[in-house]
């Protein structure tokens, strides 16, 4: 299967095997697709009557220009490296996880309510019970879709997309009803979010007079420990050896069921995780429905996918690719604001990298013909591996 | 009296639900048949908004809707070509690309309706259609026999495609594609040529889906298909890859929703409850799925590119 | 930077003494920012304040800019961060789910004036201005209206989710129909969603075969309820904004939303140099709120008549509408 081949150049300090020219040419072809995508986006742009050249370089600037803009950008990219990482490791137990947006809904209700119900704990407790919350509940959502498809063979395509359904009108009912804001209620307003949650759960600011805040850090801990997870652990390497050939690890004694379960229950604690920290390191410092799940993930589920993508399926290439992804957005919005250009277009723009990333595979594997860069150690001998 | 008002709301009820699955299945066709090939396109929901606009926007232009249609099923042909070209000769990443299509397509129609039309204006939708002595039948009559044109469609390209699949060479070639390229090919069959027409002639009853959608509603926005194309997409594992599977999976999924609303209406489903009932066609499908999903199996070759002699 | 604002103040005050008030007015262009969650060309919800600025801006220059389309709830909040860090006057945060987020940021912009509607709290922030419509009074006109209309003793309402100002629409409506017609059959469904088209379309359906006549309903998802009430040929009635040329044939009449007249209250507080703390409404009596009748569709003079008392009634204060 494609998916469990290596999409990008060596991982950090693994087993890299191929000469410089290769290497360099690997990198230099994705980055051609998405100049092409861009290409592209600037005669949509100019169609628009906007000028690319200014369009873009606003994009930048916003995204990167400034420790401001940058700090945003880390935001930005918080969810969707977390979702990347989960895809990686669902992915590689060859499991395909569109759940990412309902297993942040669920994680962020849990850890919401954990937070309304121990609001005094000192912020040094209540801050991990909160993510461990946002990852148990997205775990839990994760492992029904992996539970179905291990016990009934129901596919995880169609649970999750299910389950992202569920969870959004569980979000709504919760929010409108038991865990409402008391003063709405009060008021008669009944806008559906909860109270300001505890201050004690606020995540901190990392620098003075910027947004960042403890989440990014949290976000890297989590591709290099899902890194550790996938080729340092035995459970990783379970992982792979069960998406890489059931068949074998079957015969291996390996528990197929349990380790699809686990996978999908990793990629939803991932998802779980992110979601708690739009909560707790959003502005608002509270859960807050407009009775979709886009306008709580802001489509981090989705767009996360394409991340983990961009990355190879390698946690730690994963950074990069969300950093780029988020500064997309966070330039699109600030494309916006300057000159009155839909975010519509970048949506499209986004579409368009992905579908020319994953095309320009094709011609990466034909020019750079090399034997196949490794990520890590296979957990079983790859052969007759085609295309 | 009562009696006559139950039978008048089941009736209501059931075209409803059949309504509300026309889109479902017209979407999921297409994809059961790009995934018999063992092509997987998660990119439905995104050729049905660029078909939906297109049809709502030839239909603006022209007030007749068999335009629109006929539109809506070409951008899907087009959009059908172009990802045969990418997971065909360029092997690319079949999930992932078909994500790549739905956000091109989610902000695509987005920045055209907003470019071209802007502010939203009503087009001229489809009459329910009247048959002599059938339409006027008490019961069956209004259940079945009052709906638009491309309700009959939607249904009627269920047996078609059942025939094609199973009764011609065409789609025996298919079939054999989806589960063993390797072997169909050394038969003489053409892999490529094949699963091209079942991606092209998938993504045309997408674009037709979408188009469906936008001329029955009479109107286009942002996102009009809120996901619908994912759901088509499970509705297909929930059909089994069979035209008549998801004819009545997408019937189940459109009547739950219809038998929700039913209730909501009557107030038998209290409002404090009301997003909980919602999640019902969500729920229900998957328990369903539980129950059949041991007994069948997805093509063997699905989401696996082809390379002669790899 | 003192020098500046000396400098400033002595023009002004020339102005002052030379000029009549009007022309003071027009002497600075105001910048003014709109977040908003859908389309500004949405003929709902964001045109109507897009629109009231516009108006606005017939009198006065205002350099307007706008950031519509945010549904996402932090870059919404992003956008007011950014709007307020760039020096706009006015930051008009137009949807209520951005509440939590203009609490937090307000505090760190004491020099911006900023606005969130639709609410009725300020934060106790000294600027923060909030705005409402009390659209339980145009319910109430339409209710009325149509519990006279309906032949079949039955009306009907699509909305999205029970909450905010689409709840206070809502229960305004049934309480008029109520109060028109207590045996009136006034049927509610909320379908869970605020997009769902297709859905939307499938519950006025439902509605009618359960026996209503006369619909209506609110949020961006009412443009299928409304397609299919106009294949049934069944009055609709609309609100946030006048959706007559979506259905001219079914449309009798809107209720439509005149934000200016809050708005120019707002802007004449920053005039004065108040940056917020106000609690605005705006209503049938002050003229925020009118409802606009659909002359292409014959309405009984009765039925009409009857609508502009109860509007009448409502403005004089002899009807209650809310359920406050």
């Amino acid at each position: 299967m494609g998916l469990l081949q290596a999409h990008c150049p060596g991982a950090a300090g693994t087993n890299v095997k191929t000469n410089n020219i290769q290497l360099i040419i690997r990198l230099l072809i994705p980055l051609g697709a998405v100049l092409l995508a861009l290409l592209i986006g600037a005669v949509m742009l100019l169609s628009l009557g906007a000028d690319p050249v200014s369009g873009y370089a606003t994009m930048f600037r916003a995204a990167f220009g400034s420790l401001d803009g940058f700090s945003e950008t880390a935001i930005k990219s918080i969810p969707l490296l977390l979702i990347g990482v989960g895809i990686c490791i669902a992915f590689r137990a060859n499991v395909i996880n569109i759940g990412g947006e309902g297993q942040m809904v669920v994680g962020a209700l849990l850890a919401t309510i954990i937070a309304l119900a121990f609001p005094a704990l000192p912020s040094l407790v209540l801050i991990p019970m909160v993510l461990l919350a946002g990852a148990v509940g997205g775990a839990f959502w994760g492992a029904i879709a992996g539970a179905l498809k291990a016990w009934f063979n129901v596919s995880e395509i169609l649970s999750t997309i299910m389950l992202n359904i569920v969870a959004v009108q569980v979000m709504n009912f919760l929010l409108r009803g038991p865990l409402i804001d008391p003063a709405e209620v009060a008021r008669g307003t009944a806008i559906p979010q909860t109270m300001r949650l505890s201050s004690n759960a606020d995540l901190p600011i990392l620098i003075e007079g910027m947004r960042m805040h403890l989440g990014v850090v949290i976000a890297l801990g989590m591709a290099v420990g899902a890194y550790f997870l996938l080729w340092r652990t035995s459970m990783g390497f379970r992982l792979r050896a069960v998406g890489y050939n059931p068949d074998a690890s079957r015969y291996a004694g390996i528990s197929v069921p349990k380790n699809v379960t686990a996978a999908l229950a990793f990629s939803g604690a991932m998802a779980g995780i992110a979601g708690a920290i739009l909560v707790f390191g959003s502005e608002s410092h509270r859960m807050v429905t407009d009775g979709s799940s886009t306008g709580f993930t802001g489509s981090a589920g989705f767009n996360g996918i394409v991340v983990a993508l961009l990355a190879g399926l390698h946690p730690l290439w994963s950074i990069p690719s969300a950093l780029l992804f988020g500064g997309m957005l966070v330039g699109a919005n600030a494309l916006q604001r300057a000159a009155q250009v839909p975010s519509a277009l970048i949506i499209a723009l986004n579409g368009l990298i992905v579908v020319f990333v994953v095309s320009s595979e094709y011609f990466k594997q034909r020019m750079g013909s090399a034997p196949r860069v490794d990520d890590g150690p296979d957990p079983i001998e790859e052969g007759g591996n085609n295309g | 009296m009562a009696d006559s008002l139950a039978v008048l709301i089941i009736v209501s009820t059931i075209a409803s639900g059949i309504r509300l699955a026309t889109p479902f299945l017209l979407a999921s066709l297409g994809e059961a048949l790009g995934q018999r090939s063992g092509v997987l396109n998660l990119g439905v929901d995104g050729v049905m908004l660029l078909g939906a606009f297109g049809a709502y926007y030839t239909v603006l232009q022209t007030n007749n809707p068999y335009y629109g249609l006929l539109v809506g099923i070409g951008t899907g042909l087009v959009l059908g070509v172009f990802y045969g070209f990418i997971t065909l000769n360029l092997r690319a990443e079949q999930g992932v690309s078909g994500i790549g299509i739905y956000l091109f397509g989610l902000g695509m129609s987005d920045l055209l309706f907003q470019k071209f039309v802007g502010t939203p204006r009503p087009i001229l939708p489809f009459m329910p259609l009247h048959f002599p002595v059938l339409s006027d039948l008490p019961i069956v009559g209004e259940m079945l026999f009052q709906h638009s044109i491309i309700v009959y469609i939607a249904f009627g390209l269920v047996p078609v495609m059942s025939f094609i699949l199973y009764k011609t060479t065409y789609g025996l070639n298919i079939r054999a594609i989806g589960e063993n390229p390797e072997a169909a090919d050394s038969l003489g069959v053409s892999v490529m040529a094949t699963r091209y027409s079942a991606i092209i002639i998938g993504n045309g009853l997408a674009g037709l889906a979408g188009a469906a959608l936008a001329i029955e509603l009479g109107i286009f926005q942002q996102n009009l298909t809120n996901a619908m194309g994912f759901i088509a997409i499970a509705l297909v594992y929930f059909g089994a890859w069979t035209p008549t599977g998801v004819m009545l999976g997408s019937f189940l999924f459109g009547l739950v929703q219809a038998i929700v609303l039913q209730c909501k209406t009557f107030g038998v489903i209290p409002r404090s409850a009301s997003d909980l009932a919602a999640m019902a066609p969500a729920i229900i499908t998957i328990l369903a799925l539980v129950v059949v999903a041991k007994r069948f199996k997805q093509p063997a070759a699905l989401t696996k590119p082809y390379v002669r002699g790899g | 930077m003192k020098r500046s604002y000396l400098y400033l103040a002595a023009v002004l005050s020339a102005l002052f003494l030379l000029a009549p008030s009007s022309i003071l007015a027009a002497g600075k262009t105001l910048r003014v920012a709109i977040i908003a969650p859908s389309a500004r060309n949405d003929l709902a919800f964001t045109q109507s304040i897009v629109d009231g600025i516009k108006a606005i801006q017939k009198e006065r220059p205002i350099e307007l800019a706008i950031t519509d389309g945010t549904f996402v709830v932090e870059d919404a909040a992003a956008a007011i961060r950014d709007y307020a860090k760039k020096g706009f006057d006015l930051v008009i945060a137009h949807g209520s789910q951005y509440g939590g987020s203009l609490k937090e940021i307000a505090p760190d912009f004491p020099n911006t004036a900023f606005a969130w509607g639709t609410s009725a709290d300020t934060f106790g922030l000294s600027n923060v201005s909030s705005y409402e419509a009390a659209s339980d009074e145009g319910g109430y006109v339409m209710g009325v209206m149509a519990a006279a209309m309906s032949k079949k003793g039955g009306v009907g309402v699509v909305g999205p989710v029970e909450v905010g100002a689409a709840k206070l629409y809502v229960d305004g409506f049934v309480k008029g129909a109520k109060a028109q017609n207590p045996k009136i059959r006034a049927k509610v469904n909320y379908i869970g969603s605020f997009s769902d088209v297709a859905l939307a379309a499938e519950a006025a359906r439902a509605l009618m075969a359960s026996g209503a006549d006369v619909l209506t309903g609110t949020s961006q998802m009412v443009v299928g309820a409304i397609g299919a009430a106009r294949a049934k040929r069944v009055p609709w009635f609309a609100t946030q904004a006048n959706q007559t040329e979506l259905a001219p044939e079914i449309v009798v009449a809107s209720q439509v939303y005149k934000w200016e007249v809050v708005l120019k209250k707002i802007l004449a507080d920053l005039d004065k140099g108040i940056k917020g703390g106000r609690k605005y409404q705006i209503n049938l009596a002050n003229g925020g709120i009118v409802i606009e009748f659909n002359d292409g569709y014959k309405l009984a003079p009765k039925v009409k008549e009857l609508g502009l008392k109860t509007i009448a009634g409502i403005k004089d204060g002899s009807i209650k509408t809310g359920n406050k």
